[in-house]
């Protein structure tokens, strides 16, 4: 049984590790369902986050060699229910005089803002948790999605501990 | 004091301690090679940029110090694919350093341009392309530490041209500080005891002993620790000599090409006590039946291999010579309290059964007196005459499965072969490598096959030109040996392009051409007087052809995919099995 699994991946930022990490999974035979990178607090340290899909014997194989990689320096799982997870979605959805009122209902529903109307179309942005914006998908595909964008999850532990307390890194913080 | 990003090379390379390093100038490393001139090492000049990787690899697995090559950028690089490739499936400590094209030419498909670094990724531990001069002492350090620390492995440092030129303060410092990279060394202690535990209420516990135990040279507490408890030791192809196989508990090799007895003993224990092995498939067979009735312990450095193949009861991660010592350390102090005893598993009948079976199953070659000469003779003989002293360098295929079940085994770091990758043209120069690490004392005898020995014999100049007598036996059966046996075995016997003439090249003339004695056998009567001959020559390299019996197979055999449990001893047991299965 394949169980999605949320990593987040603090790394050394440096050219080259996300290529590092990639070319592991590509060559492992793992599977990513969404990657999404960006800088943290810390200039010299980004933070990935993975959402893969696999059994617990291949996350722990996944997770362990990840760690052999010489630029990763932290590995958290991150569990749902324990977790924060956000994901940004853009549609580009056909409208037309008698439909765009119905759509900005739905997005409303969602939370959702429209971020861009033209005379055929309108743009939804929407952010959530995956299950959120598959729905608001469902409900917009009748009226003909013309684009669709999703920014890949990004997540964090609930609660106040921080996935760089006690990290390797603190060590040779610049002074 | 101010000096080149080349001179840093230079000097990084003395700071560490190396001694030797094997390369190939060009185009983009030429600022590192003129400060070399004056370096504090021997660098030795090879004909292909492979052989400068298989030397650095069999330097480091004679003398367990990391291997060092240089070569230029492009071709060169890509040159060194297979041996860190090769080095990688073997965990031999490697740093190879390739110059780049100047950092401003990075990208635009410069002349010998290749992205060295992203073709290397998977295929090193670990390596970096340098983008200022004041990194190169931090980056060669780096990669000399990981190399050689943890689970050891190939480590690349590109170089461009330009940062080779400019110029910077020199500094140095012994600190290294890799905040993602933090091996863990010692096991964990509750592990330690739940291991011992495990092995106590055993019958039937098997060491399972990989590389990991040469890598770490573990083999004075892996026969202290096996012989406390009593626990027989299977040595993989890896592993070969880490316990000596005239020791009362060595059961021998196991695997593919294993001796009966040690497979039969992995098939069989209820305990297999694995120690820097990896559960490599050519050990296992088919994996779901590979020892079926066994609970398992696994001591690696590596995390990664735990769990990896085969599911674990007691997993330790840490150095195998340490965790060793904290093993016996635990039993030490048992002693003390009256309580060893306790500790011993009860295994007597078992190590009685496997004695049987080695004694009941010994390797089988029909050797005539007089006339044809047998590869296995050939192997027996060559041993016969450099002894235990010598350290046997082997290429892959028959020849390689041959000397390592023929040659009775006595220390870590005698034996050196390709065995993950199984790189044919190995042997000469990892020999070369070896010989250069291991000095005038020690001979070094590099026992290659035919085909093997005609990929990379080109560096025998460099053996000639940098007075490294190195001895070179070719095993010369005519064919490419493994090739014909799996055809004439799997394929109805239809030999499909294995077929290479015993006189194309005539050897003799090779080593003639070569400046170097050379010696011919092909009877089995001529072959000691023709060996002494060769042994007597020790102040430079020599090559010696033995022309074999061309029908020989390796046997025992577990074909590819099946069980342990159908092991093969014979041919002709073989051919019988397929008649019955036609019938």
């Amino acid at each position: 049984m394949n169980d999605r699994h949320t990593l987040s991946v603090l790394v050394e930022n440096k050219p080259g590790v996300l290529t590092r990490i990639a070319g592991m999974f590509a060559r492992r035979g793992y599977n990513i369902h969404s990657l999404a990178v960006g800088p943290t607090e810390d200039a010299r340290v980004s933070r990935l986050t993975l959402v893969v899909g696999t059994e617990a014997v291949q996350l722990e194989q996944i997770i362990k060699q990840l760690n052999k990689l010489v630029n990763v320096l932290k590995i958290v799982e991150l569990e749902q229910d324990q977790a924060i997870e956000r994901e940004m979605q853009l549609v580009k959805v056909n409208a037309d005089p008698v439909t765009r009122s119905q759509i900005i209902e739905i997005a409303e529903v969602f939370r959702a803002k429209i971020v861009d109307v033209d005379h055929d179309s309108i743009t939804v942005e929407v952010a959530g948790n995956p299950s959120k914006l598959e729905a608001m998908q469902q409900l917009l595909a009748p009226y003909g999605i013309r684009e669709l964008v999703r920014s890949g999850t990004i997540a964090l532990s609930r609660g106040t501990r921080s996935i760089s307390d006690g990290s390797k890194l603190r060590m040779r913080q610049v002074s | 004091m101010e000096i080149t990003g080349a001179q840093a090379v230079m000097k990084s390379l003395e700071a560490l301690g190396v001694d030797t390093v094997f390369g190939y100038p060009g185009g983009a490393i030429l600022p590192a090679y003129d400060p070399m001139i004056e370096a504090g090492f021997e660098h030795v000049l090879v004909r292909h940029e492979q052989g400068a990787i298989h030397m650095a690899e069999g330097y480091a697995h004679a003398t367990n110090r990391v291997g060092v090559c240089i070569v230029t950028s492009g071709p060169a690089a890509t040159n060194l694919v297979t041996g860190l490739t090769d080095a990688m499936m073997d965990s031999v400590p490697v740093l190879a350093i390739t110059g780049q094209v100047a950092s401003t030419a990075i990208g635009s498909d410069a002349f010998q341009e290749a992205d060295v670094t992203g073709i290397t990724m998977p295929i090193t531990k670990h390596n970096e392309l340098v983008r200022a001069v004041e990194r190169i002492p931090e980056a060669i350090k780096e990669a000399h530490h990981v190399a050689r620390t943890g689970r050891p492995g190939p480590v690349l440092v590109d170089i461009p041209k330009d940062i080779l030129n400019q110029t910077f303060e020199w500094s140095w410092s012994e600190d290294v500080d890799l905040p993602g990279y933090k091996p863990t060394v010692r096991g964990h202690g509750k592990m330690v005891r739940e291991a011992l535990e495990l092995i106590a209420t055993a019958t039937q516990p098997v060491i399972y002993a990989g590389g990991g135990l040469v890598r770490a040279r573990a083999g004075v507490e892996l026969e202290r620790f096996a012989s406390r408890l009593g626990l027989p030791v299977v040595t993989t192809l890896m592993a070969r000599g880490v316990l000596p196989d005239t020791h009362e508990l060595a059961v021998g090799m196991p695997g593919m090409h294993g001796h009966y007895a040690a497979v039969r003993a992995l098939q069989e224990t209820d305990l297999l006590v694995t120690l820097g092995a990896r559960f490599d498939d050519r050990v296992t067979g088919k994996l779901d039946a590979f020892a079926p009735n066994a609970r398992v312990i696994h001591v690696d450095v590596d995390p990664a291999e735990i769990g990896k193949n085969r599911e674990v009861d007691v997993p330790i991660v840490g150095d195998v010579k340490v965790v060793l010592q904290q093993l016996l350390q635990v039993l030490e102090d048992k002693e003390h309290k009256g309580q060893l005893e306790q500790l011993i598993p009860d295994a007597a009948a078992w190590r009685t059964h496997l004695k049987d079976l080695k004694a009941d199953h010994p390797l089988l070659v029909e050797q005539p007196e007089t006339g044809v000469l047998k590869p296995q003779t050939a192997i027996k003989a060559v041993y016969d005459t450099w002894g235990d002293d010598a350290v046997y360098v082997a290429g892959v295929g028959q020849h390689q499965m041959w000397v390592s079940q023929y040659i009775p085994w006595t220390r870590a770091g005698q034996w050196i072969n390709s065995g993950g990758l199984g790189t044919m043209g190995f042997a000469v120069p990892a020999a070369i490598g070896a010989k250069a690490g291991v000095g005038r004392d020690t001979p070094v005898v590099a026992i290659d096959g035919d085909g093997c020995f005609q990929m990379t014999f080109q560096e025998i100049a460099a053996a000639v030109q940098h007075d490294i007598p190195v001895v070179f036996v070719v095993i010369n059966n005519g064919y490419l040996g493994m090739v014909r046996q799996w055809q004439s075995l799997f394929y109805e016997d239809r030999l499909s392009q294995v077929a290479l003439p015993q006189d194309l090249p005539d050897l003799l003339k090779l080593a003639d051409a070569y400046g170097i004695p050379g010696f011919r056998v092909d009877r089995v009567e001529d072959l000691h007087t023709t060996l002494e001959k060769a042994h007597a020559i020790t102040d430079q390299p020599v090559l010696v052809e033995c022309r074999v019996h061309p029908d020989e197979m390796v046997f025992p055999m577990v074909p590819a995919g099946a069980s342990n449990d159908e092991l093969i001893e014979t041919a002709e047991e073989w051919y019988a099995r397929l008649a019955d299965a036609q019938a």
